[in-house]
């Protein structure tokens, strides 16, 4: 091929670039945090426009333990992806496991408040504004949780088949920065939900 | 299937059998394979939205003509607003960046390969699902119909009560999933532009092309996910009885109006900052200096993108806003003027003193300056609410975006065409229709745009299918109507020389134009590796460099 060889001379030059898996996941959160900011907007502005009840004051419960569930799963996946960079992959898998459970145990809570809403409060998404715009948004945030359990239970299942070396922990970090972010959200999600809008 | 596995069609894969070459082009992840991909599909809507608005101009040729019915009509703009925005200049502008920017940052290919293919094939099927609605827009109950609520579908016409049927549906299904494509495509974008550069290639070296994307892409990822939040509430209003925009449940029509309009006008930005990136490539080979104010350029394009992000109610000025509002959308929508003023000014500074060779790609170029200025002068016109009051929703307002979408970012894409299509494909352009479709195609935008500002100020609605005579309409109308048959002339002489050139062309070789950045290193059409060996840069235009050993550049940056 004719290609000019594109070399020109130049003393010791350190050449380091960002990883381009942190960079594209971080890019991803930045979009969705802009698709979260649309629906707690949304959220914020119809506080208190129902023109029917329920209300969110008569039948919304903060969900304290199941939070306090989630918000660890930071802590467990953090100390799980230190682990599997210092090369201990048992410690590694077995937090990564405590991950997994404590997520999927919030990811229960959702569902159960959510049956509590539909067949004791009789609250649909269609009842009215509260419905409509409590089940957009806690919604979207259960999706993402069970999203990041999928990538949880990929990464553990690899590990039960001893797949999961210490050279994969850039990747279980890329994994875990997506995980952060559905933590922080949640954050964003309850005050606006069960504090502001109660 | 591996990226390492394609190679171009040279005269061995041409004699392979049809149907192996369609499974190639199908399967493949290579960036510069999807960026034709891209090119080619957005040609084909071009085509298409080009007819959806030629038919609107032959309907309002005359008063009380009968050409199209107001619901066909109605159909025609939401088509033509949406296949324009999301099918033809979003894709074309990814399939520029995707083939050029590897390319020139001196990589093998983009960051994530197979994200780069997924994100086409959601873009293109997202296409097909807005068209398909011409057939199953009804459904089951017969006759097809289109969607036909503005390409802005605002509240409460996009409701099941005012929108029976599934028309709004593909609309929003298919801008849903293309969103999904266009989300995509910025986050690899901004990935291999910050992870994949060559040696040397710093920040501060890196060709403005590549600058100005990254500014898009980023833009695209903060304004396109809003879009697509909008679009699940509706959907969430369609199908599950939802009332984000339902009135008489407390809703608000105003919020979809804000939500699309927070996509809606940096997407303005989105599409026009490519265009600039484009411009900013052209002028300088073609007055064979460096470009003016490197810094200065990076600076006001990420100006332009933050303030580009927050002056989205200026389309909103006659829904009837506070004051305090109204004042903070007029100042910022003033305040963008500046960074584009500075930018118009070092392309002139850039050509200032400058041995300018008229090529056809430089032609674009300058009429792209006088023309996006003159789409600017018209903007800050409307950037003040007391005028918007009055010419809000005009042909006045029409007149301005299209000098923008047309005068601005259609011809600098010309020039793009011109100038790279050697490189891609291997072959000169005819300068000679080269030159014929710029003076027919500048012909024909004169004729169509500057005359449609004067209807707007005399006060003709725009989306009207039909009007009285006696309002003095009729004259521009019909003026505006006989340039859309320069346009299409100059776009059939653009098509036809496209062809023509890519089957009896002059041979272009690497360098055609003597330019500077590093896709003109390596041959044309590139290899599917790109380089054989990766290149290092030390200054802003490495070919430059190479070419004049003893006056390098690195010495002065």
């Amino acid at each position: 091929m004719n290609v000019i060889p594109m070399t020109l001379p130049q003393p010791e030059l350190k050449w380091e670039l960002p990883s381009r898996g942190r960079v594209g996941m971080l890019s991803l959160i930045a979009a969705e945090s802009a698709i979260f900011t649309i629906f707690v907007v949304a959220y914020l502005f119809y506080i208190g426009k129902s023109l029917t009840g329920p209300m969110p004051s008569e039948v919304l419960r903060a969900p304290v333990l199941y939070t306090i569930c989630l918000l660890s799963s930071s802590v467990t996946i953090h100390l799980a992806a230190r682990a599997l960079r210092q090369g201990s992959i048992t410690i590694f898998g077995t937090l990564w496991f405590v991950t997994l459970a404590l997520g999927a145990t919030f990811l229960f809570g959702t569902a159960k408040e959510w049956h509590h809403l539909i067949y004791d409060e009789g609250l649909t998404i269609s009842t009215n504004l509260f419905g409509t715009t409590y089940y957009s948004l806690v919604g979207l945030h259960a999706f993402h949780v069970a999203v990041g359990l999928l990538g949880l239970f990929a990464v553990l299942a690899f590990t039960l088949f001893g797949k999961v070396r210490r050279e994969h922990a850039e990747r279980v970090d890329v994994l875990s920065l997506y995980w952060h972010f559905v933590d922080s959200v949640w954050v964003v999600v309850f005050t606006v939900v069960y504090v502001i809008g109660r | 299937m591996s990226s390492d596995s394609i190679t171009w069609p040279t005269a061995q894969t041409l004699a392979s059998p049809f149907t192996d070459r369609v499974h190639e082009w199908v399967t493949t992840v290579d960036h510069k394979r999807l960026g034709i991909m891209y090119i080619v599909y957005a040609l084909f809507f071009l085509v298409i939205g080009g007819i959806e608005a030629t038919v609107m101009r032959i309907q309002l040729i005359r008063p009380h003509s009968d050409f199209v019915s107001p619901q066909v009509f109605n159909r025609m703009f939401t088509m033509h607003g949406t296949t324009m925005i999301f099918f033809v200049a979003m894709p074309v502008l990814f399939g520029f960046a995707n083939y050029l920017i590897p390319l020139m940052i001196g990589a093998r290919d983009m960051a994530f390969p197979r994200l780069n293919a997924f994100s086409f094939w959601l873009m293109a099927f997202g296409g097909l699902l807005l068209y398909f609605s011409f057939i199953g827009g009804d459904g089951l109950y017969g006759a097809g119909s289109a969607p036909d609520v503005g390409w802005f579908a605002y509240a409460p016409l996009t409701a099941r009560t005012f929108s029976p049927g599934h028309s709004t549906d593909y609309w929003t299904l298919g801008l849903l999933v293309s969103g999904f494509g266009s989300i995509g495509t910025a986050i690899n974008i901004i990935a291999t532009i910050l992870c994949m550069r060559c040696r040397g290639m710093s920040l501060g070296r890196m060709p403005l092309f590549a600058w100005l994307n990254l500014v898009m892409a980023g833009m695209v990822v903060l304004a396109v996910s809003p879009l697509t939040a909008a679009q699940v509430m509706l959907l969430v209003d369609r199908y599950l009885g939802g009332h984000f925009f339902d009135t008489q449940a407390g809703g608000s029509a105003v919020i979809w109006m804000h939500f699309f309009w927070i996509f809606g006008h940096p997407e303005v930005y989105v599409l026009v900052i490519p265009a600039f990136a484009f411009v900013s490539e052209i002028i300088p080979v073609f007055s064979r200096k460096a470009i003016f104010g490197y810094p200065v350029m990076v600076a006001a394009t990420v100006c332009i993108g933050f303030i580009g992000m927050s002056v989205w109610a200026h389309h909103m000025f006659t829904v009837g806003m506070n004051s305090n509002a109204n004042t903070f959308f007029v100042l910022s929508t003033m305040a963008i003027s500046v960074p584009t003023g500075i930018k118009i000014f070092n392309w002139l500074a850039t050509m200032w003193g400058g041995k300018i060779d008229f090529k056809t790609p430089m032609l674009f170029c300058v009429a792209f300056l006088f023309q996006f200025l003159i789409a600017g002068l018209t903007g800050i016109m409307l950037s003040a609410a007391p005028f918007d009051w009055q010419l809000g929703n005009s042909y006045f307002v029409v007149a301005h975006f299209h000098y923008v979408i047309v005068g601005g970012i259609l011809f600098a894409l010309f020039g793009a065409f011109y100038y790279w299509f050697p490189k891609i494909s291997g072959y000169m352009c005819n300068e000679t229709l080269g030159k014929l479709h710029f003076w027919l195609f500048l012909i024909g935008f004169h004729l169509t745009f500057d005359f449609m500002h004067i209807p707007g100020l005399l006060g003709m609605p725009r989306r009207i299918y039909t009007y009285e005579p006696g309002r003095g309409w009729e004259i521009w109308n019909l003026l505006a109507t006989i340039g859309v048959l320069f346009q299409a002339a100059g776009v059939l002489v653009f098509v036809g020389n496209l062809v023509w050139s890519y089957f009896r062309g002059k041979y272009a070789g690497r360098d055609p134009w003597d330019a500077w950045t590093l896709e003109w290193s390596t041959s044309s059409p590139p290899p599917a590796y790109n380089f054989a060996v990766i290149p290092t840069v030390r200054s802003r235009r490495p070919l430059w460099d190479l070419k004049h050993p003893d006056d390098p550049d690195w010495k002065y940056e």
